[in-house]
């Protein structure tokens, strides 16, 4: 995952709260590689109607350039399925704007570049009211924590480690490796002192004969 | 004298490795729990070229993508690629399967309790929300994303900031026909779906210690219906007596010398919490759901809201909610006409929601189609010896193997657009049962009196003189 700093491109608004994961990728498409890319999954079903043809008022059918999206509170709330933010990322969206997040998503949005930026219900209002049904140029910077879209330029909350990684577009598992000892050692102590946290061998046949 | 401490503080700092800079901790993972859809993150390894770090603490599982109905040749090639994707992850790294025709087969937040993985004083981790369900034994259980699955079986560990603390205390004791799903309803409708976001939920109060195991991981279930990161009982004697003699559970010594650091695990006298809310079990009625979110719930004798009545912020939403469960303001609840019933998933799949909706069921026919599910194929062996199968079959509903089934549709088992589904699952979510399915959340018991009426009713009163 590469880092980045800043961003400048156009935001739009999706004014829903609760935009869930479901929402953001039906099941039925998450059996797919990622290799396939999965922007064409993103809010499939609100994007399109049940004929599978494209609902011509729907934001993001009407601005196919949009790479920010501002949207209600308690965006990617529900599954683990790191699918939703894959959707998003696929299909150029760098940055979700909204007054909050479920917690699993945002931290699936940070480990791939995604950035999930929080401002306050009446800052979210006031750029939904700006952009109305439009798209807008918008610029984004990371290291600030800032954005801008038109003449509203608002500070964002973001958690400094999040920032940090957002950033570096660091893998985490390098960094934990570098911790290799510590883990290590908390393990041997660990079993040591909580055997029972261990689980009982079930038989004496090696791991993984009963898969078929 | 030192500071008493909540059993999350007792829980995080026996997992901590280390903190770093920013407050942010690593964590010692004790169980971690893959399923198909896992898929993504052993991409992640093999792209690395890593091998999964602690296989011995690594359990498969096949459940999302489960067929319920003839599991001996897949009809869909795509749910078969699924589960051959993740038989092959599994026998490459070595990890115990839980294939389609083990005995042990079944929905992983079920499996992992009866096999005795699931244990107090744990930090477990699975790449599905719901794994909060683990929390009831008084464990860190919570759902991840692919990146941090792929994280964990590198290294065996998650990096986490430590959540806020909130207790959601239970006084009074539940009346009958109501049950840990209406308080989870409940609590989630006050609160909101974010009500709980960032924190992690101490659940205490008589009616939550008087709740079985089965009625407590109902409970911590829904705590990521709520927002929160993660939901826990302390564990006690309904919690041991559960666990002894488990297939992994500790045994001899080291079963006593768990019991022993278990004892210690409850939140101290005087712990202080981020928060405090505090439920009356009494005034708990069966509660159901009207929208497309888990907090548009309502008790089950009230009438759906009119939207201008909501505060400003949540009008739109339920407008857009009743608009697509084509349901007008000011209706009763009860009576609305259901197409078809669904009984299981991790929320409401366990022996004792079977039990609950058999005793409904029992001796009355069901006037709609409907599944029942069971949570795993143990649930289901146990539910055939006590005849709750036959109870089901006799009514008209179809009697199927365990998985997720039809809370998400994966497999295949979907409601049809614009069908109206009494559901025991975890979320009612446009198109989550499938596109264009309405979801209605209830109790297993209100799913079955739903199916004898053929409409949303009040469990209550088809109980009176029935052993609920």
């Amino acid at each position: 995952m590469a880092g980045w700093r800043t961003h400048a491109g156009r935001a739009i608004t999706l004014p829903h709260d609760n935009i869930d994961t479901d929402q953001l990728i039906p099941a039925r498409f998450m059996s797919a590689p990622r290799s396939e890319g999965y922007g064409k999954f993103l809010l499939h079903d609100l994007r399109h109607d049940a004929d599978g043809a494209e609902v011509p008022d729907f934001p993001l059918n009407r601005h196919d350039d949009a790479t920010i999206l501002v949207a209600g509170r308690n965006f990617g709330s529900g599954s683990s399925r790191e699918a939703a933010v894959y959707a998003l990322v696929d299909a150029g969206i760098t940055t979700v704007i909204a007054p909050s997040f479920g917690d699993i998503f945002a931290s699936n949005a940070v480990n791939n570049g995604l950035l999930p930026a929080r401002l306050s219900e009446r800052q979210v209002k006031q750029l939904m009211m700006h952009l109305g049904d439009q798209s807008g140029a918008a610029r984004i910077d990371i290291d600030a924590k800032e954005l801008r879209i038109g003449d509203h330029s608002f500070a964002f909350e973001l958690d400094d480690g999040w920032q940090t990684k957002l950033i570096n577009g660091w893998d985490d598992i390098d960094l934990t490796l570098a911790h290799r000892d510590q883990i290590h050692s908390f393990r041997d102590q660990r079993l040591k002192t909580s055997r029972w946290a261990w689980p009982t061998a079930q038989d004496q046949e090696p791991p993984g004969t009963r898969a078929q | 004298m030192t500071q008493p401490r909540t059993l999350l503080d007792k829980l995080w700092s026996a997992h901590e490795i280390l903190k770093r800079e920013d407050g942010t901790s690593l964590l010692w993972v004790d169980r971690h729990l893959v399923h198909e859809g896992s898929h993504h993150a052993f991409g992640k390894l093999a792209a690395r070229g890593a091998d999964v770090a602690a296989p011995d603490l690594t359990f498969a599982v096949v459940d999302h993508y489960a067929p319920t109905r003839q599991r001996e040749r897949i009809a869909d090639p795509q749910v078969s690629r699924m589960i051959d994707t993740l038989r092959n992850n599994a026998k490459q790294h070595r990890l115990q399967l839980f294939d389609l025709m083990d005995p042990g087969q079944g929905i992983v937040h079920v499996v992992g309790p009866e096999q005795g993985l699931t244990l107090p004083g744990l930090l477990i981790n699975c790449g599905d929300s719901h794994t909060s369900t683990h929390g009831a034994f008084g464990a860190l259980a919570f759902g991840i994303g692919a990146t941090e699955v792929a994280h964990v079986l590198a290294t065996q560990t998650i990096w986490q900031k430590k959540p806020k603390s909130m207790r959601i205390t239970v006084d009074g004791s539940l009346g009958p026909g109501v049950s840990a799903k209406d308080i989870a309803l409940n609590w989630i409708a006050r609160l909101g779906t974010g009500g709980a976001q960032g924190c992690a939920i101490e659940y205490a109060g008589s009616a939550v210690r008087d709740l079985s195991m089965e009625g407590r991981m109902t409970l911590c279930n829904l705590s990521i219906e709520g927002g929160a990161r993660l939901g826990m009982v302390a564990p006690d004697e309904v919690t041991f007596a559960y666990l002894k003699d488990r297939p992994y559970a500790p045994k001899g010594a080291d079963w006593d010398a768990g019991l022993e650091d278990w004892a210690n695990l409850p939140s101290d006298d005087g712990a202080e919490f981020d928060l405090e809310v505090t439920l009356h079990g009494d005034d708990i009625a069966p509660t159901v759901t009207w929208g497309t979110s888990p907090e548009q719930a309502l008790p089950v004798t009230e009438t759906i809201p009119d939207p201008a009545t909501l505060d400003p912020g949540k009008a739109d939403a339920a407008r857009a909610a009743l608009d697509y469960m084509d349901l007008p303001s000011g209706r009763a609840l009860e009576g609305i006409a259901v197409d078809q019933v669904f009984l299981g998933s991790c929320t409401n799949g366990r022996i004792e929601d079977l039990r609950a909706a058999a005793a409904v069921l029992a001796g009355r026919r069901a006037k709609v189609p409907g599944m029942v599910s069971p949570g795993s194929a143990q649930v289901k062996a146990q539910a055939e010896q006590e005849g709750l199968d036959r109870i089901f079959t006799e009514a008209g509903l179809d009697w199927v193997a365990s998985g997720c089934s039809m809370c998400v549709g994966m497999n295949g088992d979907l409601v049809a657009p614009g069908k109206r589904c009494a559901s025991s699952t975890n979320r009612n979510f446009r198109g989550r049962q499938g596109p264009g399915a309405r979801t209605h959340l209830m109790s297993p018991a209100m799913v079955a009196a739903a199916a004898v009426t053929g409409t949303i009713t009040d469990v209550r009163p088809l109980l009176h003189g029935r052993a609920a």
